[in-house]
């Protein structure tokens, strides 16, 4: 590995960035080892990758080339859910050191685990998203990100700390409390989802803290997609470069792609994570600079390898060279995914959740649809159920307490605070075919 | 000795109220007497009527979310402590009002007070024992059509 300092006109790269500049035959080279490593790996370990690659009547002799990863089965959600808590791990737990959880379909979260080894990579292509968005040992990072099951705030925290800054572990919330820290420890970047960014925008206005006063000069936004729009209010209103950062916790938690100096597109650590992009309907493999879903490999995952993750984010690989002088590959910025998930908060929800968390209260699903807005910067999601003749009642007590005990529920299982209204019977609109059930006015 | 009220469900948007009530105007059903819970999202609107059979599979028909429920008809003279009297006495013998409201029925010097108890068969007995007059529904609901 390249040890020498990559220097631009920032002032140098962390050396853990080496690997984004490989020259590519190189970069193929190291990919085709990890995959062949990989494939072995998972299926001496792993039942289901064993069953599912004896069922295609493949072995892992047969990956001799990185295009024969085409053979390999796909990895899905339901697979991660379907095995919970441990099914898909490939090491023993005494190598195990970590594990995080997110949230799921039916309101069991899928469990990820780490070697010592895993975090090792996890921090360092952390290390890389942090050198990627400019920043340098002697920033002073606040990470908003929320600390606990979800990865984003220990796997940004490990990554800014490997990378020589100085760390303030605050987690989310507690708005006026982050703008405190943020002018009291001359923060230069800060971690967060950009909606929770936009809402801090807007309290230190109500404050008469002007953002650009400060000597915050990087954003660093992930788990939730935001658009350009976003990202030019922020740059504007806090005097800041705002970066796109993307992982997700099936494959590692942030650090599988994030944005260079240039912003066009998110590299990906593909030395690491193998992309793909596909056709959702068919499977098939597309050509680079076609649209089509997202697939990743890990390629040096030790505890949870995971072969060919259909993430169901839309987006295409930007065949161009970048200005910035890495040579790993980049894709378009995700705007939406191929399935009805979304994101809110930094959590990944599903309606099935919601619909679970309904029926479990009225014992049979009532129609339903879910609002997102953005009020303050904040995103909000709120239920609309119809009332129905089993749950009405005469006492405004009564009803309360129904739209109490839909709303706990629903929080209980996706782990986020939501509004919930009660709505009068067809005044939900539905349609011929699936009924839509989320209505999204976040302006993305 | 009971009646049967219906109970509406809506949502609290403005001018709401009146599409229920002229679905039942249409069909020429009177009302007799009405109240409205309402709180910031949703409201309950609460009928009164002769014919509740009819507005009831009316409402139902037309989509509405529709709840019948027994409440008890009290009678008392309308000047100043007859309500309290009524009160005094549930209190007494502990019957819980979820909640009640008044309408006069058009008899002069009379009012009717509708009383939503947690349990109308307790009440309507010790009402009728403390020497309060409850009314008979169908001669309260003829006395004024």
């Amino acid at each position: 590995m390249l040890k020498e300092r990559w220097n631009d006109a920032a002032g140098g790269f962390h050396p853990a960035s080496a690997p984004d500049f490989l020259p590519l035959e190189r970069l193929r080279e190291v990919q085709l080892r990890r995959l062949r490593a990989v494939v072995q790996r998972a299926y001496d370990h792993v039942d289901l990758v064993r069953r599912r690659m004896q069922e295609k009547d493949i072995t892992p002799q047969d990956i001799r080339d990185l295009s024969d990863i085409a053979h390999l089965p796909f990895t899905t959600k339901a697979d991660l859910r379907d095995t919970y808590p441990f099914g898909l791990f490939a090491s023993p737990m005494g190598e195990i050191v970590r594990l995080h959880a997110s949230s799921g379909t039916t309101g069991k979260p899928i469990v990820v685990a780490y070697t010592r080894e895993d975090l090792e990579v996890w921090a360092e292509v952390m290390t890389r998203t942090f050198a990627s968005c400019g920043l340098h040992r002697g920033d002073i990072v606040q990470n908003a990100f929320g600390y606990g099951l979800f990865t984003g705030g220990l796997g940004a925290h490990y990554g800014a700390e490997a990378l020589g800054a100085t760390v303030i572990p605050v987690s989310g919330g507690n708005t006026e409390r982050q703008l405190m820290v943020m002018q009291d420890f001359n923060v230069t970047a800060m971690c967060a989802t950009p909606s929770y960014f936009l809402h801090i925008l807007d309290r230190a206005a109500d404050m008469g803290i002007d953002l650009r006063d400060l000597p915050l000069h990087t954003g660093v936004f992930g788990a939730e997609p935001w658009s350009d729009a976003m990202r030019r209010r922020i740059e504007t209103e806090a005097g800041i470069r705002a970066y796109d950062i993307y992982g997700l916790s099936e494959i590692i938690g942030p650090g599988v792609a994030s944005e260079c100096s240039a912003q066009h597109g998110l590299h990906i650590f593909e030395d690491h994570f193998y992309p793909e992009v596909i056709d959702p309907d068919t499977g098939e493999t597309l050509p680079d600079g076609v649209e089509g879903e997202l697939v990743l490999t890990t390629l040096s995952k030790q505890a949870m390898p995971v072969l060919r993750y259909r993430t169901r984010d839309i987006t295409r690989i930007i065949p161009e060279t970048c200005a910035c002088g890495r040579t790993t590959r980049r894709f378009q910025r995700v705007g939406r995914r191929s399935d009805d998930m979304f994101i809110i908060r930094g959590v990944n929800v599903f309606p099935s959740q919601v619909e679970a968390a309904l029926l479990q209260v009225e014992g049979t699903l009532p129609h339903y649809q879910i609002i997102l807005t953005r009020d303050n910067g904040l995103d909000q999601m709120t239920v609309e159920v119809e009332v129905t003749p089993e749950v009405f009642s005469d006492q405004v007590r009564a009803l309360e307490d129904v739209r109490a005990a839909l709303a706990k529920a629903i929080e209980h299982i996706l782990g986020i605070r939501v509004g919930l209204r009660l709505v009068e019977p067809r005044s939900l609109a539905r349609s011929e075919g699936k009924a839509k059930r989320v209505i999204d006015r976040r302006d993305l | 000795m009971k009646l049967q009220q219906i109970s509406v469900f809506l949502e609290n948007r403005s001018g709401h109220l009146a599409e229920p009530l002229d679905l039942l105007a249409r069909e020429g059903i009177n009302i007799l007497g009405l109240s409205l819970a309402d709180t910031a999202e949703f409201g309950i609107l609460r009928l009164i009527l002769r014919d509740w059979g009819r507005a009831e599979s009316l409402l139902r028909e037309a989509g509405w979310v529709v709840k019948l429920t027994e409440v008890v008809p009290v009678d008392v003279e309308d000047h100043p402590g007859g309500l309290a009297a009524v009160l005094r006495s549930a209190g007494e013998a502990d019957l819980k009002i979820e909640y009640m409201y008044a309408f006069s029925l058009r008899r002069p010097g009379r009012a009717a007070l509708i009383f939503r108890f947690a349990e109308p068969d307790r009440a309507v007995a010790h009402l009728t024992r403390a020497g309060f007059r409850v009314l008979e529904a169908e001669p309260l609901l003829a006395a004024v059509e």
